[in-house]
């Protein structure tokens, strides 16, 4: 609890800075509140930020000391398997990370979304329609072997990649509900199994 | 026409598909091939019709006051069109407000023909008052393509609403956490195959700014401003930003104030 009115206080501070004045800031918070509206599964609240997601609206990133006090408390909201499994099935894995549907307001529900991995990422041998915001995943898992320690860390990242980067560019698929437990297994299969052509050519 | 450039399209991935080497190889040679038809079919673009549609409905007398948008001063005088949008948003002393094209355009209509703004603010994208204010867009751009972009930055409402404008940029809210920068705050990268303008920077806020409005192959839709930043938006999975509301005339402005000096390129041509 200390902790998150810490980083309101820092993030307030920036967003200051950065504003020039605190009127200015409250103009603008004016200007979102009247510039926005629910539509559909699209409600006007998701303009209202969580205090990280203020925190890392600068143009730069806030001080190393602010990101590690977020990354802690993110790290929390990190749900491992119930059950102790973490590999699906790679080929339903790799329909979730092609797909970049889901949570707009011209979707129906709130359910059933894609990973939009492909937006960012490369990941296998064959899709060449890949983006480059983040890092290559190619090789995934032949790389990287499927130690306990690599396992569970890749889960953590797809679940809250703001647990290990507070500013990531990268949505939080467990934490904000984007996909479920089951579809989070597919795509650890799809970034481990030897047979996932992630990892074989 | 329309059909043929569909085909065309489609076409594309699947000749990519045929090339060797690796996939990052193919993807940037996929890339070239968008590039290239960009350029085959550049001589053609489908908006001259609809810039043809608007420049009849500049001229048509219409709405409770039964008159044209002929006397309509988009900031360079009554009835000026030639290189008026490459000098938007602008603020303008009779409404007291930063404007943008269509915000502009809606307060012409308003004084001059009685057509009440929210007629277009309610409608549906490429629907009713919304696809008339598309094609008079495309009539007003067309008259600006060529110019420099070139937005009058001394006044004090420009300057707030370019610092407004920034702020908005990197806002990052909703369940993706995104916020423009996201995509847009870094150089040379791409969503999918879609290359990704720095809109921080001078090179990238010009090609992003300069080339919109614009006709959408992928869709054959003509796309003004107001619906690119919308549409920008929805992917962000924020919620819907108000036709017209100042958060878009302040990236607007944000946009044009970055990209200042670059060529407008409008109509546009897009994937």
């Amino acid at each position: 609890m200390k902790n998150i009115s810490m980083i309101a206080a820092l993030a307030m501070a920036s967003s200051a800075a950065l504003a020039g004045s605190d009127d200015l800031y409250a103009e603008f918070k004016a200007m979102i509140d009247a510039s926005f509206k629910t539509t559909g599964i699209a409600a006007k609240h998701r303009m209202y930020q969580l205090d990280f997601q203020k925190a890392c609206s600068g143009e730069k990133d806030p001080a190393k000391s602010v990101m590690k006090v977020i990354e802690a408390e993110q790290l929390k909201t990190i749900r491992y398997p119930a059950d102790g499994k973490y590999f699906g099935d790679w080929k339903e894995g790799e329909k979730i990370a092609i797909s970049g549907r889901g949570l707009t307001w011209t979707d129906p529900t709130p359910d059933n979304n894609g990973g939009g991995c492909y937006n960012c990422h490369q990941m296998s041998h064959n899709e060449i329609s890949y983006g480059t915001i983040g890092p290559s995943l190619l090789e995934y898992g032949k790389i990287r072997g499927n130690s306990d320690e690599i396992v569970k860390y890749t889960w953590g990242k797809i679940y809250n990649a703001k647990a290990y980067n507070a500013c990531s560019n990268m949505p939080r698929n467990g934490d904000a509900q984007i996909l479920t437990e089951q579809q989070i297994k597919h795509l650890m299969a799809y970034l481990f199994d030897p047979a996932s052509p992630v990892n074989k050519k | 026409m329309k059909k043929e450039t569909r085909y065309a399209l489609l076409a594309i991935p699947l000749a990519a598909f045929g090339l060797a080497g690796t996939t990052a190889a193919r993807a940037d040679a996929a890339t070239d091939e968008i590039a290239r038809y960009r350029e085959m079919i550049a001589d053609g673009n489908p908006s001259e019709l609809y810039a043809a549609q608007g420049e009849e409905l500049w001229k048509t007398k219409r709405g409770p006051k039964n008159a044209s948008l002929e006397q309509c001063d988009l900031g360079l005088g009554a009835g000026v069109v030639k290189g008026a949008s490459a000098q938007l948003p602008r603020y303008f002393k009779d409404t007291g407000k930063v404007q943008d094209l269509e915000t502009r355009l809606m307060t012409c209509m308003e004084n001059l023909q009685g057509i009440d703004p929210k007629s277009v603010v309610a409608a549906e994208w490429l629907k009713g008052e919304r696809e008339k204010m598309a094609a008079l867009v495309a009539y007003v751009v067309t008259e600006s393509n060529g110019a420099k972009i070139n937005i009058d930055m001394k006044p004090a409402p420009m300057k707030k609403m370019y610092e407004l404008g920034k702020m908005a940029f990197y806002y990052r809210s909703g369940p993706m956490d995104f916020s423009c920068a996201t995509c847009h705050g870094d150089t040379g990268k791409r969503i999918r195959l879609q290359d990704l303008p720095d809109l921080r920077k001078q090179a990238g806020a010009a090609a992003g700014w300069g080339t919109w409005p614009a006709y959408r192959v992928s869709s054959g839709q003509f796309w003004t401003m107001q619906h690119r930043l919308n549409d920008c938006y929805r992917q962000q999975r924020t919620a819907e930003p108000i036709y017209g509301s100042d958060v878009t005339i302040a990236l607007s402005v944000y946009l044009a104030a970055t990209g200042k000096g670059g060529t407008v390129l409008t109509p546009g041509l897009k994937r």
